[in-house]
């Protein structure tokens, strides 16, 4: 049995060794908002937060994440109650077909935690830490590719609710 | 993916009685499944130390660091010691992979990762490296990856740690330790083996033999250390080329010059004559161009790789404009 909890929920899971945490969200629990783009660690649709850290689903598996708690983007907010990004996305339309769209959103979400723990990036001008840019952007949602190339908008949401948020 | 058991470790000793010929150790997994997805590694048996205790933490250690084989590539980059003291270990880290893939990858699973050539991750084509005797599809193949330095007729494979490639540049040390319980540690560059007409042989590791900690040594305050990257786009790609550069100055000499080098050898790659030419030498084009020359081979041993004889010089050049100060920014080592 693996247990984690999903968005605050506990659920206990008998799984075969192979499955990644990835199809354990999808396939066992219904969890669909987070995609499978390469299933290679290569395009960041399928990211997810462990324990508050952003991770690509797809290269964990599930057994290793017992007792975890996970979040996807089902937990980031609700139609009728958009998280700061998400409104950002649909205000600045930073997608074109959507498919990447739940992965780059829990990559930013994850992103302003990292900015305002200090992270660097190697764009950074020193190590002490940085403070929010494009280019800061566009390196540090490098893991999140868009088939669609709707970069230019994806980078001006993630500005503007960065904005929102100070 | 073939069938698996999955056993999680309970100690260093439980770890290693549970290795095998068929069995992997894995820590961050985001190589060994990536490659066991596609069953070009295919053990039986996977062994999680990921919850090891004590193996996420960085202690000081003889006025350095003692880095423990579990700690993600993200604690490695962003600790406040390392930032100041080991700045191109952070810029190395920063420069590989993407934020979610570090906040996974660990220490050790980043120096043991595999390399990226297309012909060891196709299972249809030969590959003495994943195939042993089955010969290398690189020879006449497409080789943008491959290296420049260190290869042999039965393999062009390149390795594709950044993180190693800044380690080897600060002179850090790898420690194993054995079934035994014993330790012995090896310089990173050691801890390597050139592939000759074993590919399917990449280090030193002994059967059961574990990675528990890098050793990082004392810090040198005041050297300028960079390392630049260069990639076919501007982030999340490996390196065709890279240079790590610790760097002393003495007015306009190069006291001291510590380099090594990434994407183009089948282990991070350094060569002390190319720093005992730097070291004395004015900072100027000229003694860089001749260090350069030092380290460029003649040939290259494939012909798409012929581009990254002059790009590593170029990269060479570049990179000690920037470590010696007379063009763009390089971070300078703090004390603690
Ligand atoms: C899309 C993508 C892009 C990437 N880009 C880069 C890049 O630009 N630069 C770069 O440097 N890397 C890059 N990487 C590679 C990444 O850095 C490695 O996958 C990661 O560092 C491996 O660490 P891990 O802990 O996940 O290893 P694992 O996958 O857990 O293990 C890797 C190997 O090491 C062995 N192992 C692990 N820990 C130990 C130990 N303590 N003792 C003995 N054996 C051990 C395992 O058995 C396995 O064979 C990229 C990866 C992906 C998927
Ligand atoms: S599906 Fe996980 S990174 Fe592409
Ligand atoms: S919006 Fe289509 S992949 Fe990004």
């Amino acid at each position: 049995m693996t247990t984690f909890t999903v968005n605050g929920r506990s659920h206990a899971l008998a799984l075969d060794p192979r499955t990644t945490l990835l199809d354990a969200l999808r396939d066992h629990l219904n969890l669909t908002g987070t995609k499978k783009g390469c299933d290679h660690g290569q395009c960041g649709a399928c990211t997810v937060l462990v324990n508050g850290v952003r991770v690509n689903s797809c290269l964990c598996l599930a057994a290793m994440h017992d007792g975890d708690e996970i979040t996807t983007i089902e937990g980031l907010g609700s139609p009728d109650r958009l998280s700061a990004l998400q409104a950002a996305f649909v205000e600045k339309d930073g997608y074109q077909c959507g498919y990447c769209t739940p992965g780059q959103i829990m990559s930013a979400t994850a992103l302003f935690e990292e900015l305002k723990a200090g992270h660097p990036s190697y764009v950074s001008e020193g190590l002490d830490g940085a403070t929010m840019s494009d280019a800061e952007i566009a390196e540090r949602m490098s893991g999140n590719l868009c088939r669609c190339s709707a970069y230019p908008l994806i980078r001006e949401a993630i500005a503007m609710a960065a904005e929102a948020e100070e | 993916m073939r069938p698996f058991d999955y056993e999680r470790a309970t100690s260093l000793h439980d770890a290693s009685e549970r290795m095998s010929d068929a069995a992997a150790i894995i820590a961050g997994g985001t190589n060994l499944l990536d490659l066991m997805k596609i069953q070009v590694m295919t053990p039986s048996r996977l062994v999680d130390i990921s919850r090891l205790d004590g193996l996420d933490r960085i202690d000081d250690h003889d006025g350095g660091l003692r880095i423990g084989a579990l700690v993600t590539n993200t604690a490695l980059a962003t600790d406040p010691r390392v930032r100041a003291g080991w700045p191109v270990l952070s810029r190395a880290i920063l420069a590989g992979a993407s934020a979610q893939i570090r906040n996974k990858a660990t220490t050790g699973g980043n120096l043991l990762q595999r390399t990226r050539c297309p012909y060891f991750y196709d299972t249809a084509m030969a590959c003495n490296k994943r195939a042993p005797g089955t010969g290398c599809s690189a020879q006449g193949g497409s080789g943008r990856m491959l290296a420049l330095l260190g290869t042999s007729e039965d393999c062009l494979a390149a390795h594709p740690s950044d993180m190693a490639v800044a380690l080897a540049v600060l002179g850090a040390s790898v420690e194993i330790t054995a079934p035994s319980g014993e330790l012995r540690t090896l310089p990173v560059t050691q801890l390597y083996t050139l592939p000759g007409n074993r590919p399917d042989i990449e280090t030193d590791l002994k059967q059961g033999e574990i990675i528990t900690a890098v050793v990082l040594p004392a810090p040198r305050p005041g050297t300028a250390q960079t390392y630049r990257k260069v990639r076919d786009r501007a982030s999340y790609a490996f390196a065709l080329v890279s240079v790590a550069a610790v760097v002393l100055m003495d007015g306009d000499t190069i006291a001291e010059a510590s380099l090594a080098f990434g994407g183009i050898a089948p282990r991070p790659w350094t060569d002390g004559s190319v720093n005992a030419l730097l070291a004395g030498a004015e900072a100027s084009d000229e003694s860089f161009a001749r260090a350069a020359a030092q380290l460029v081979p003649d040939s290259a041993p494939h012909p798409e790789t012929e581009f990254k004889r002059p790009l590593l010089r170029r990269t060479l050049i570049a990179t000690l404009r920037e470590a010696t100060g007379l063009a763009g920014r390089v971070d300078t080592a703090r004390s603690l």
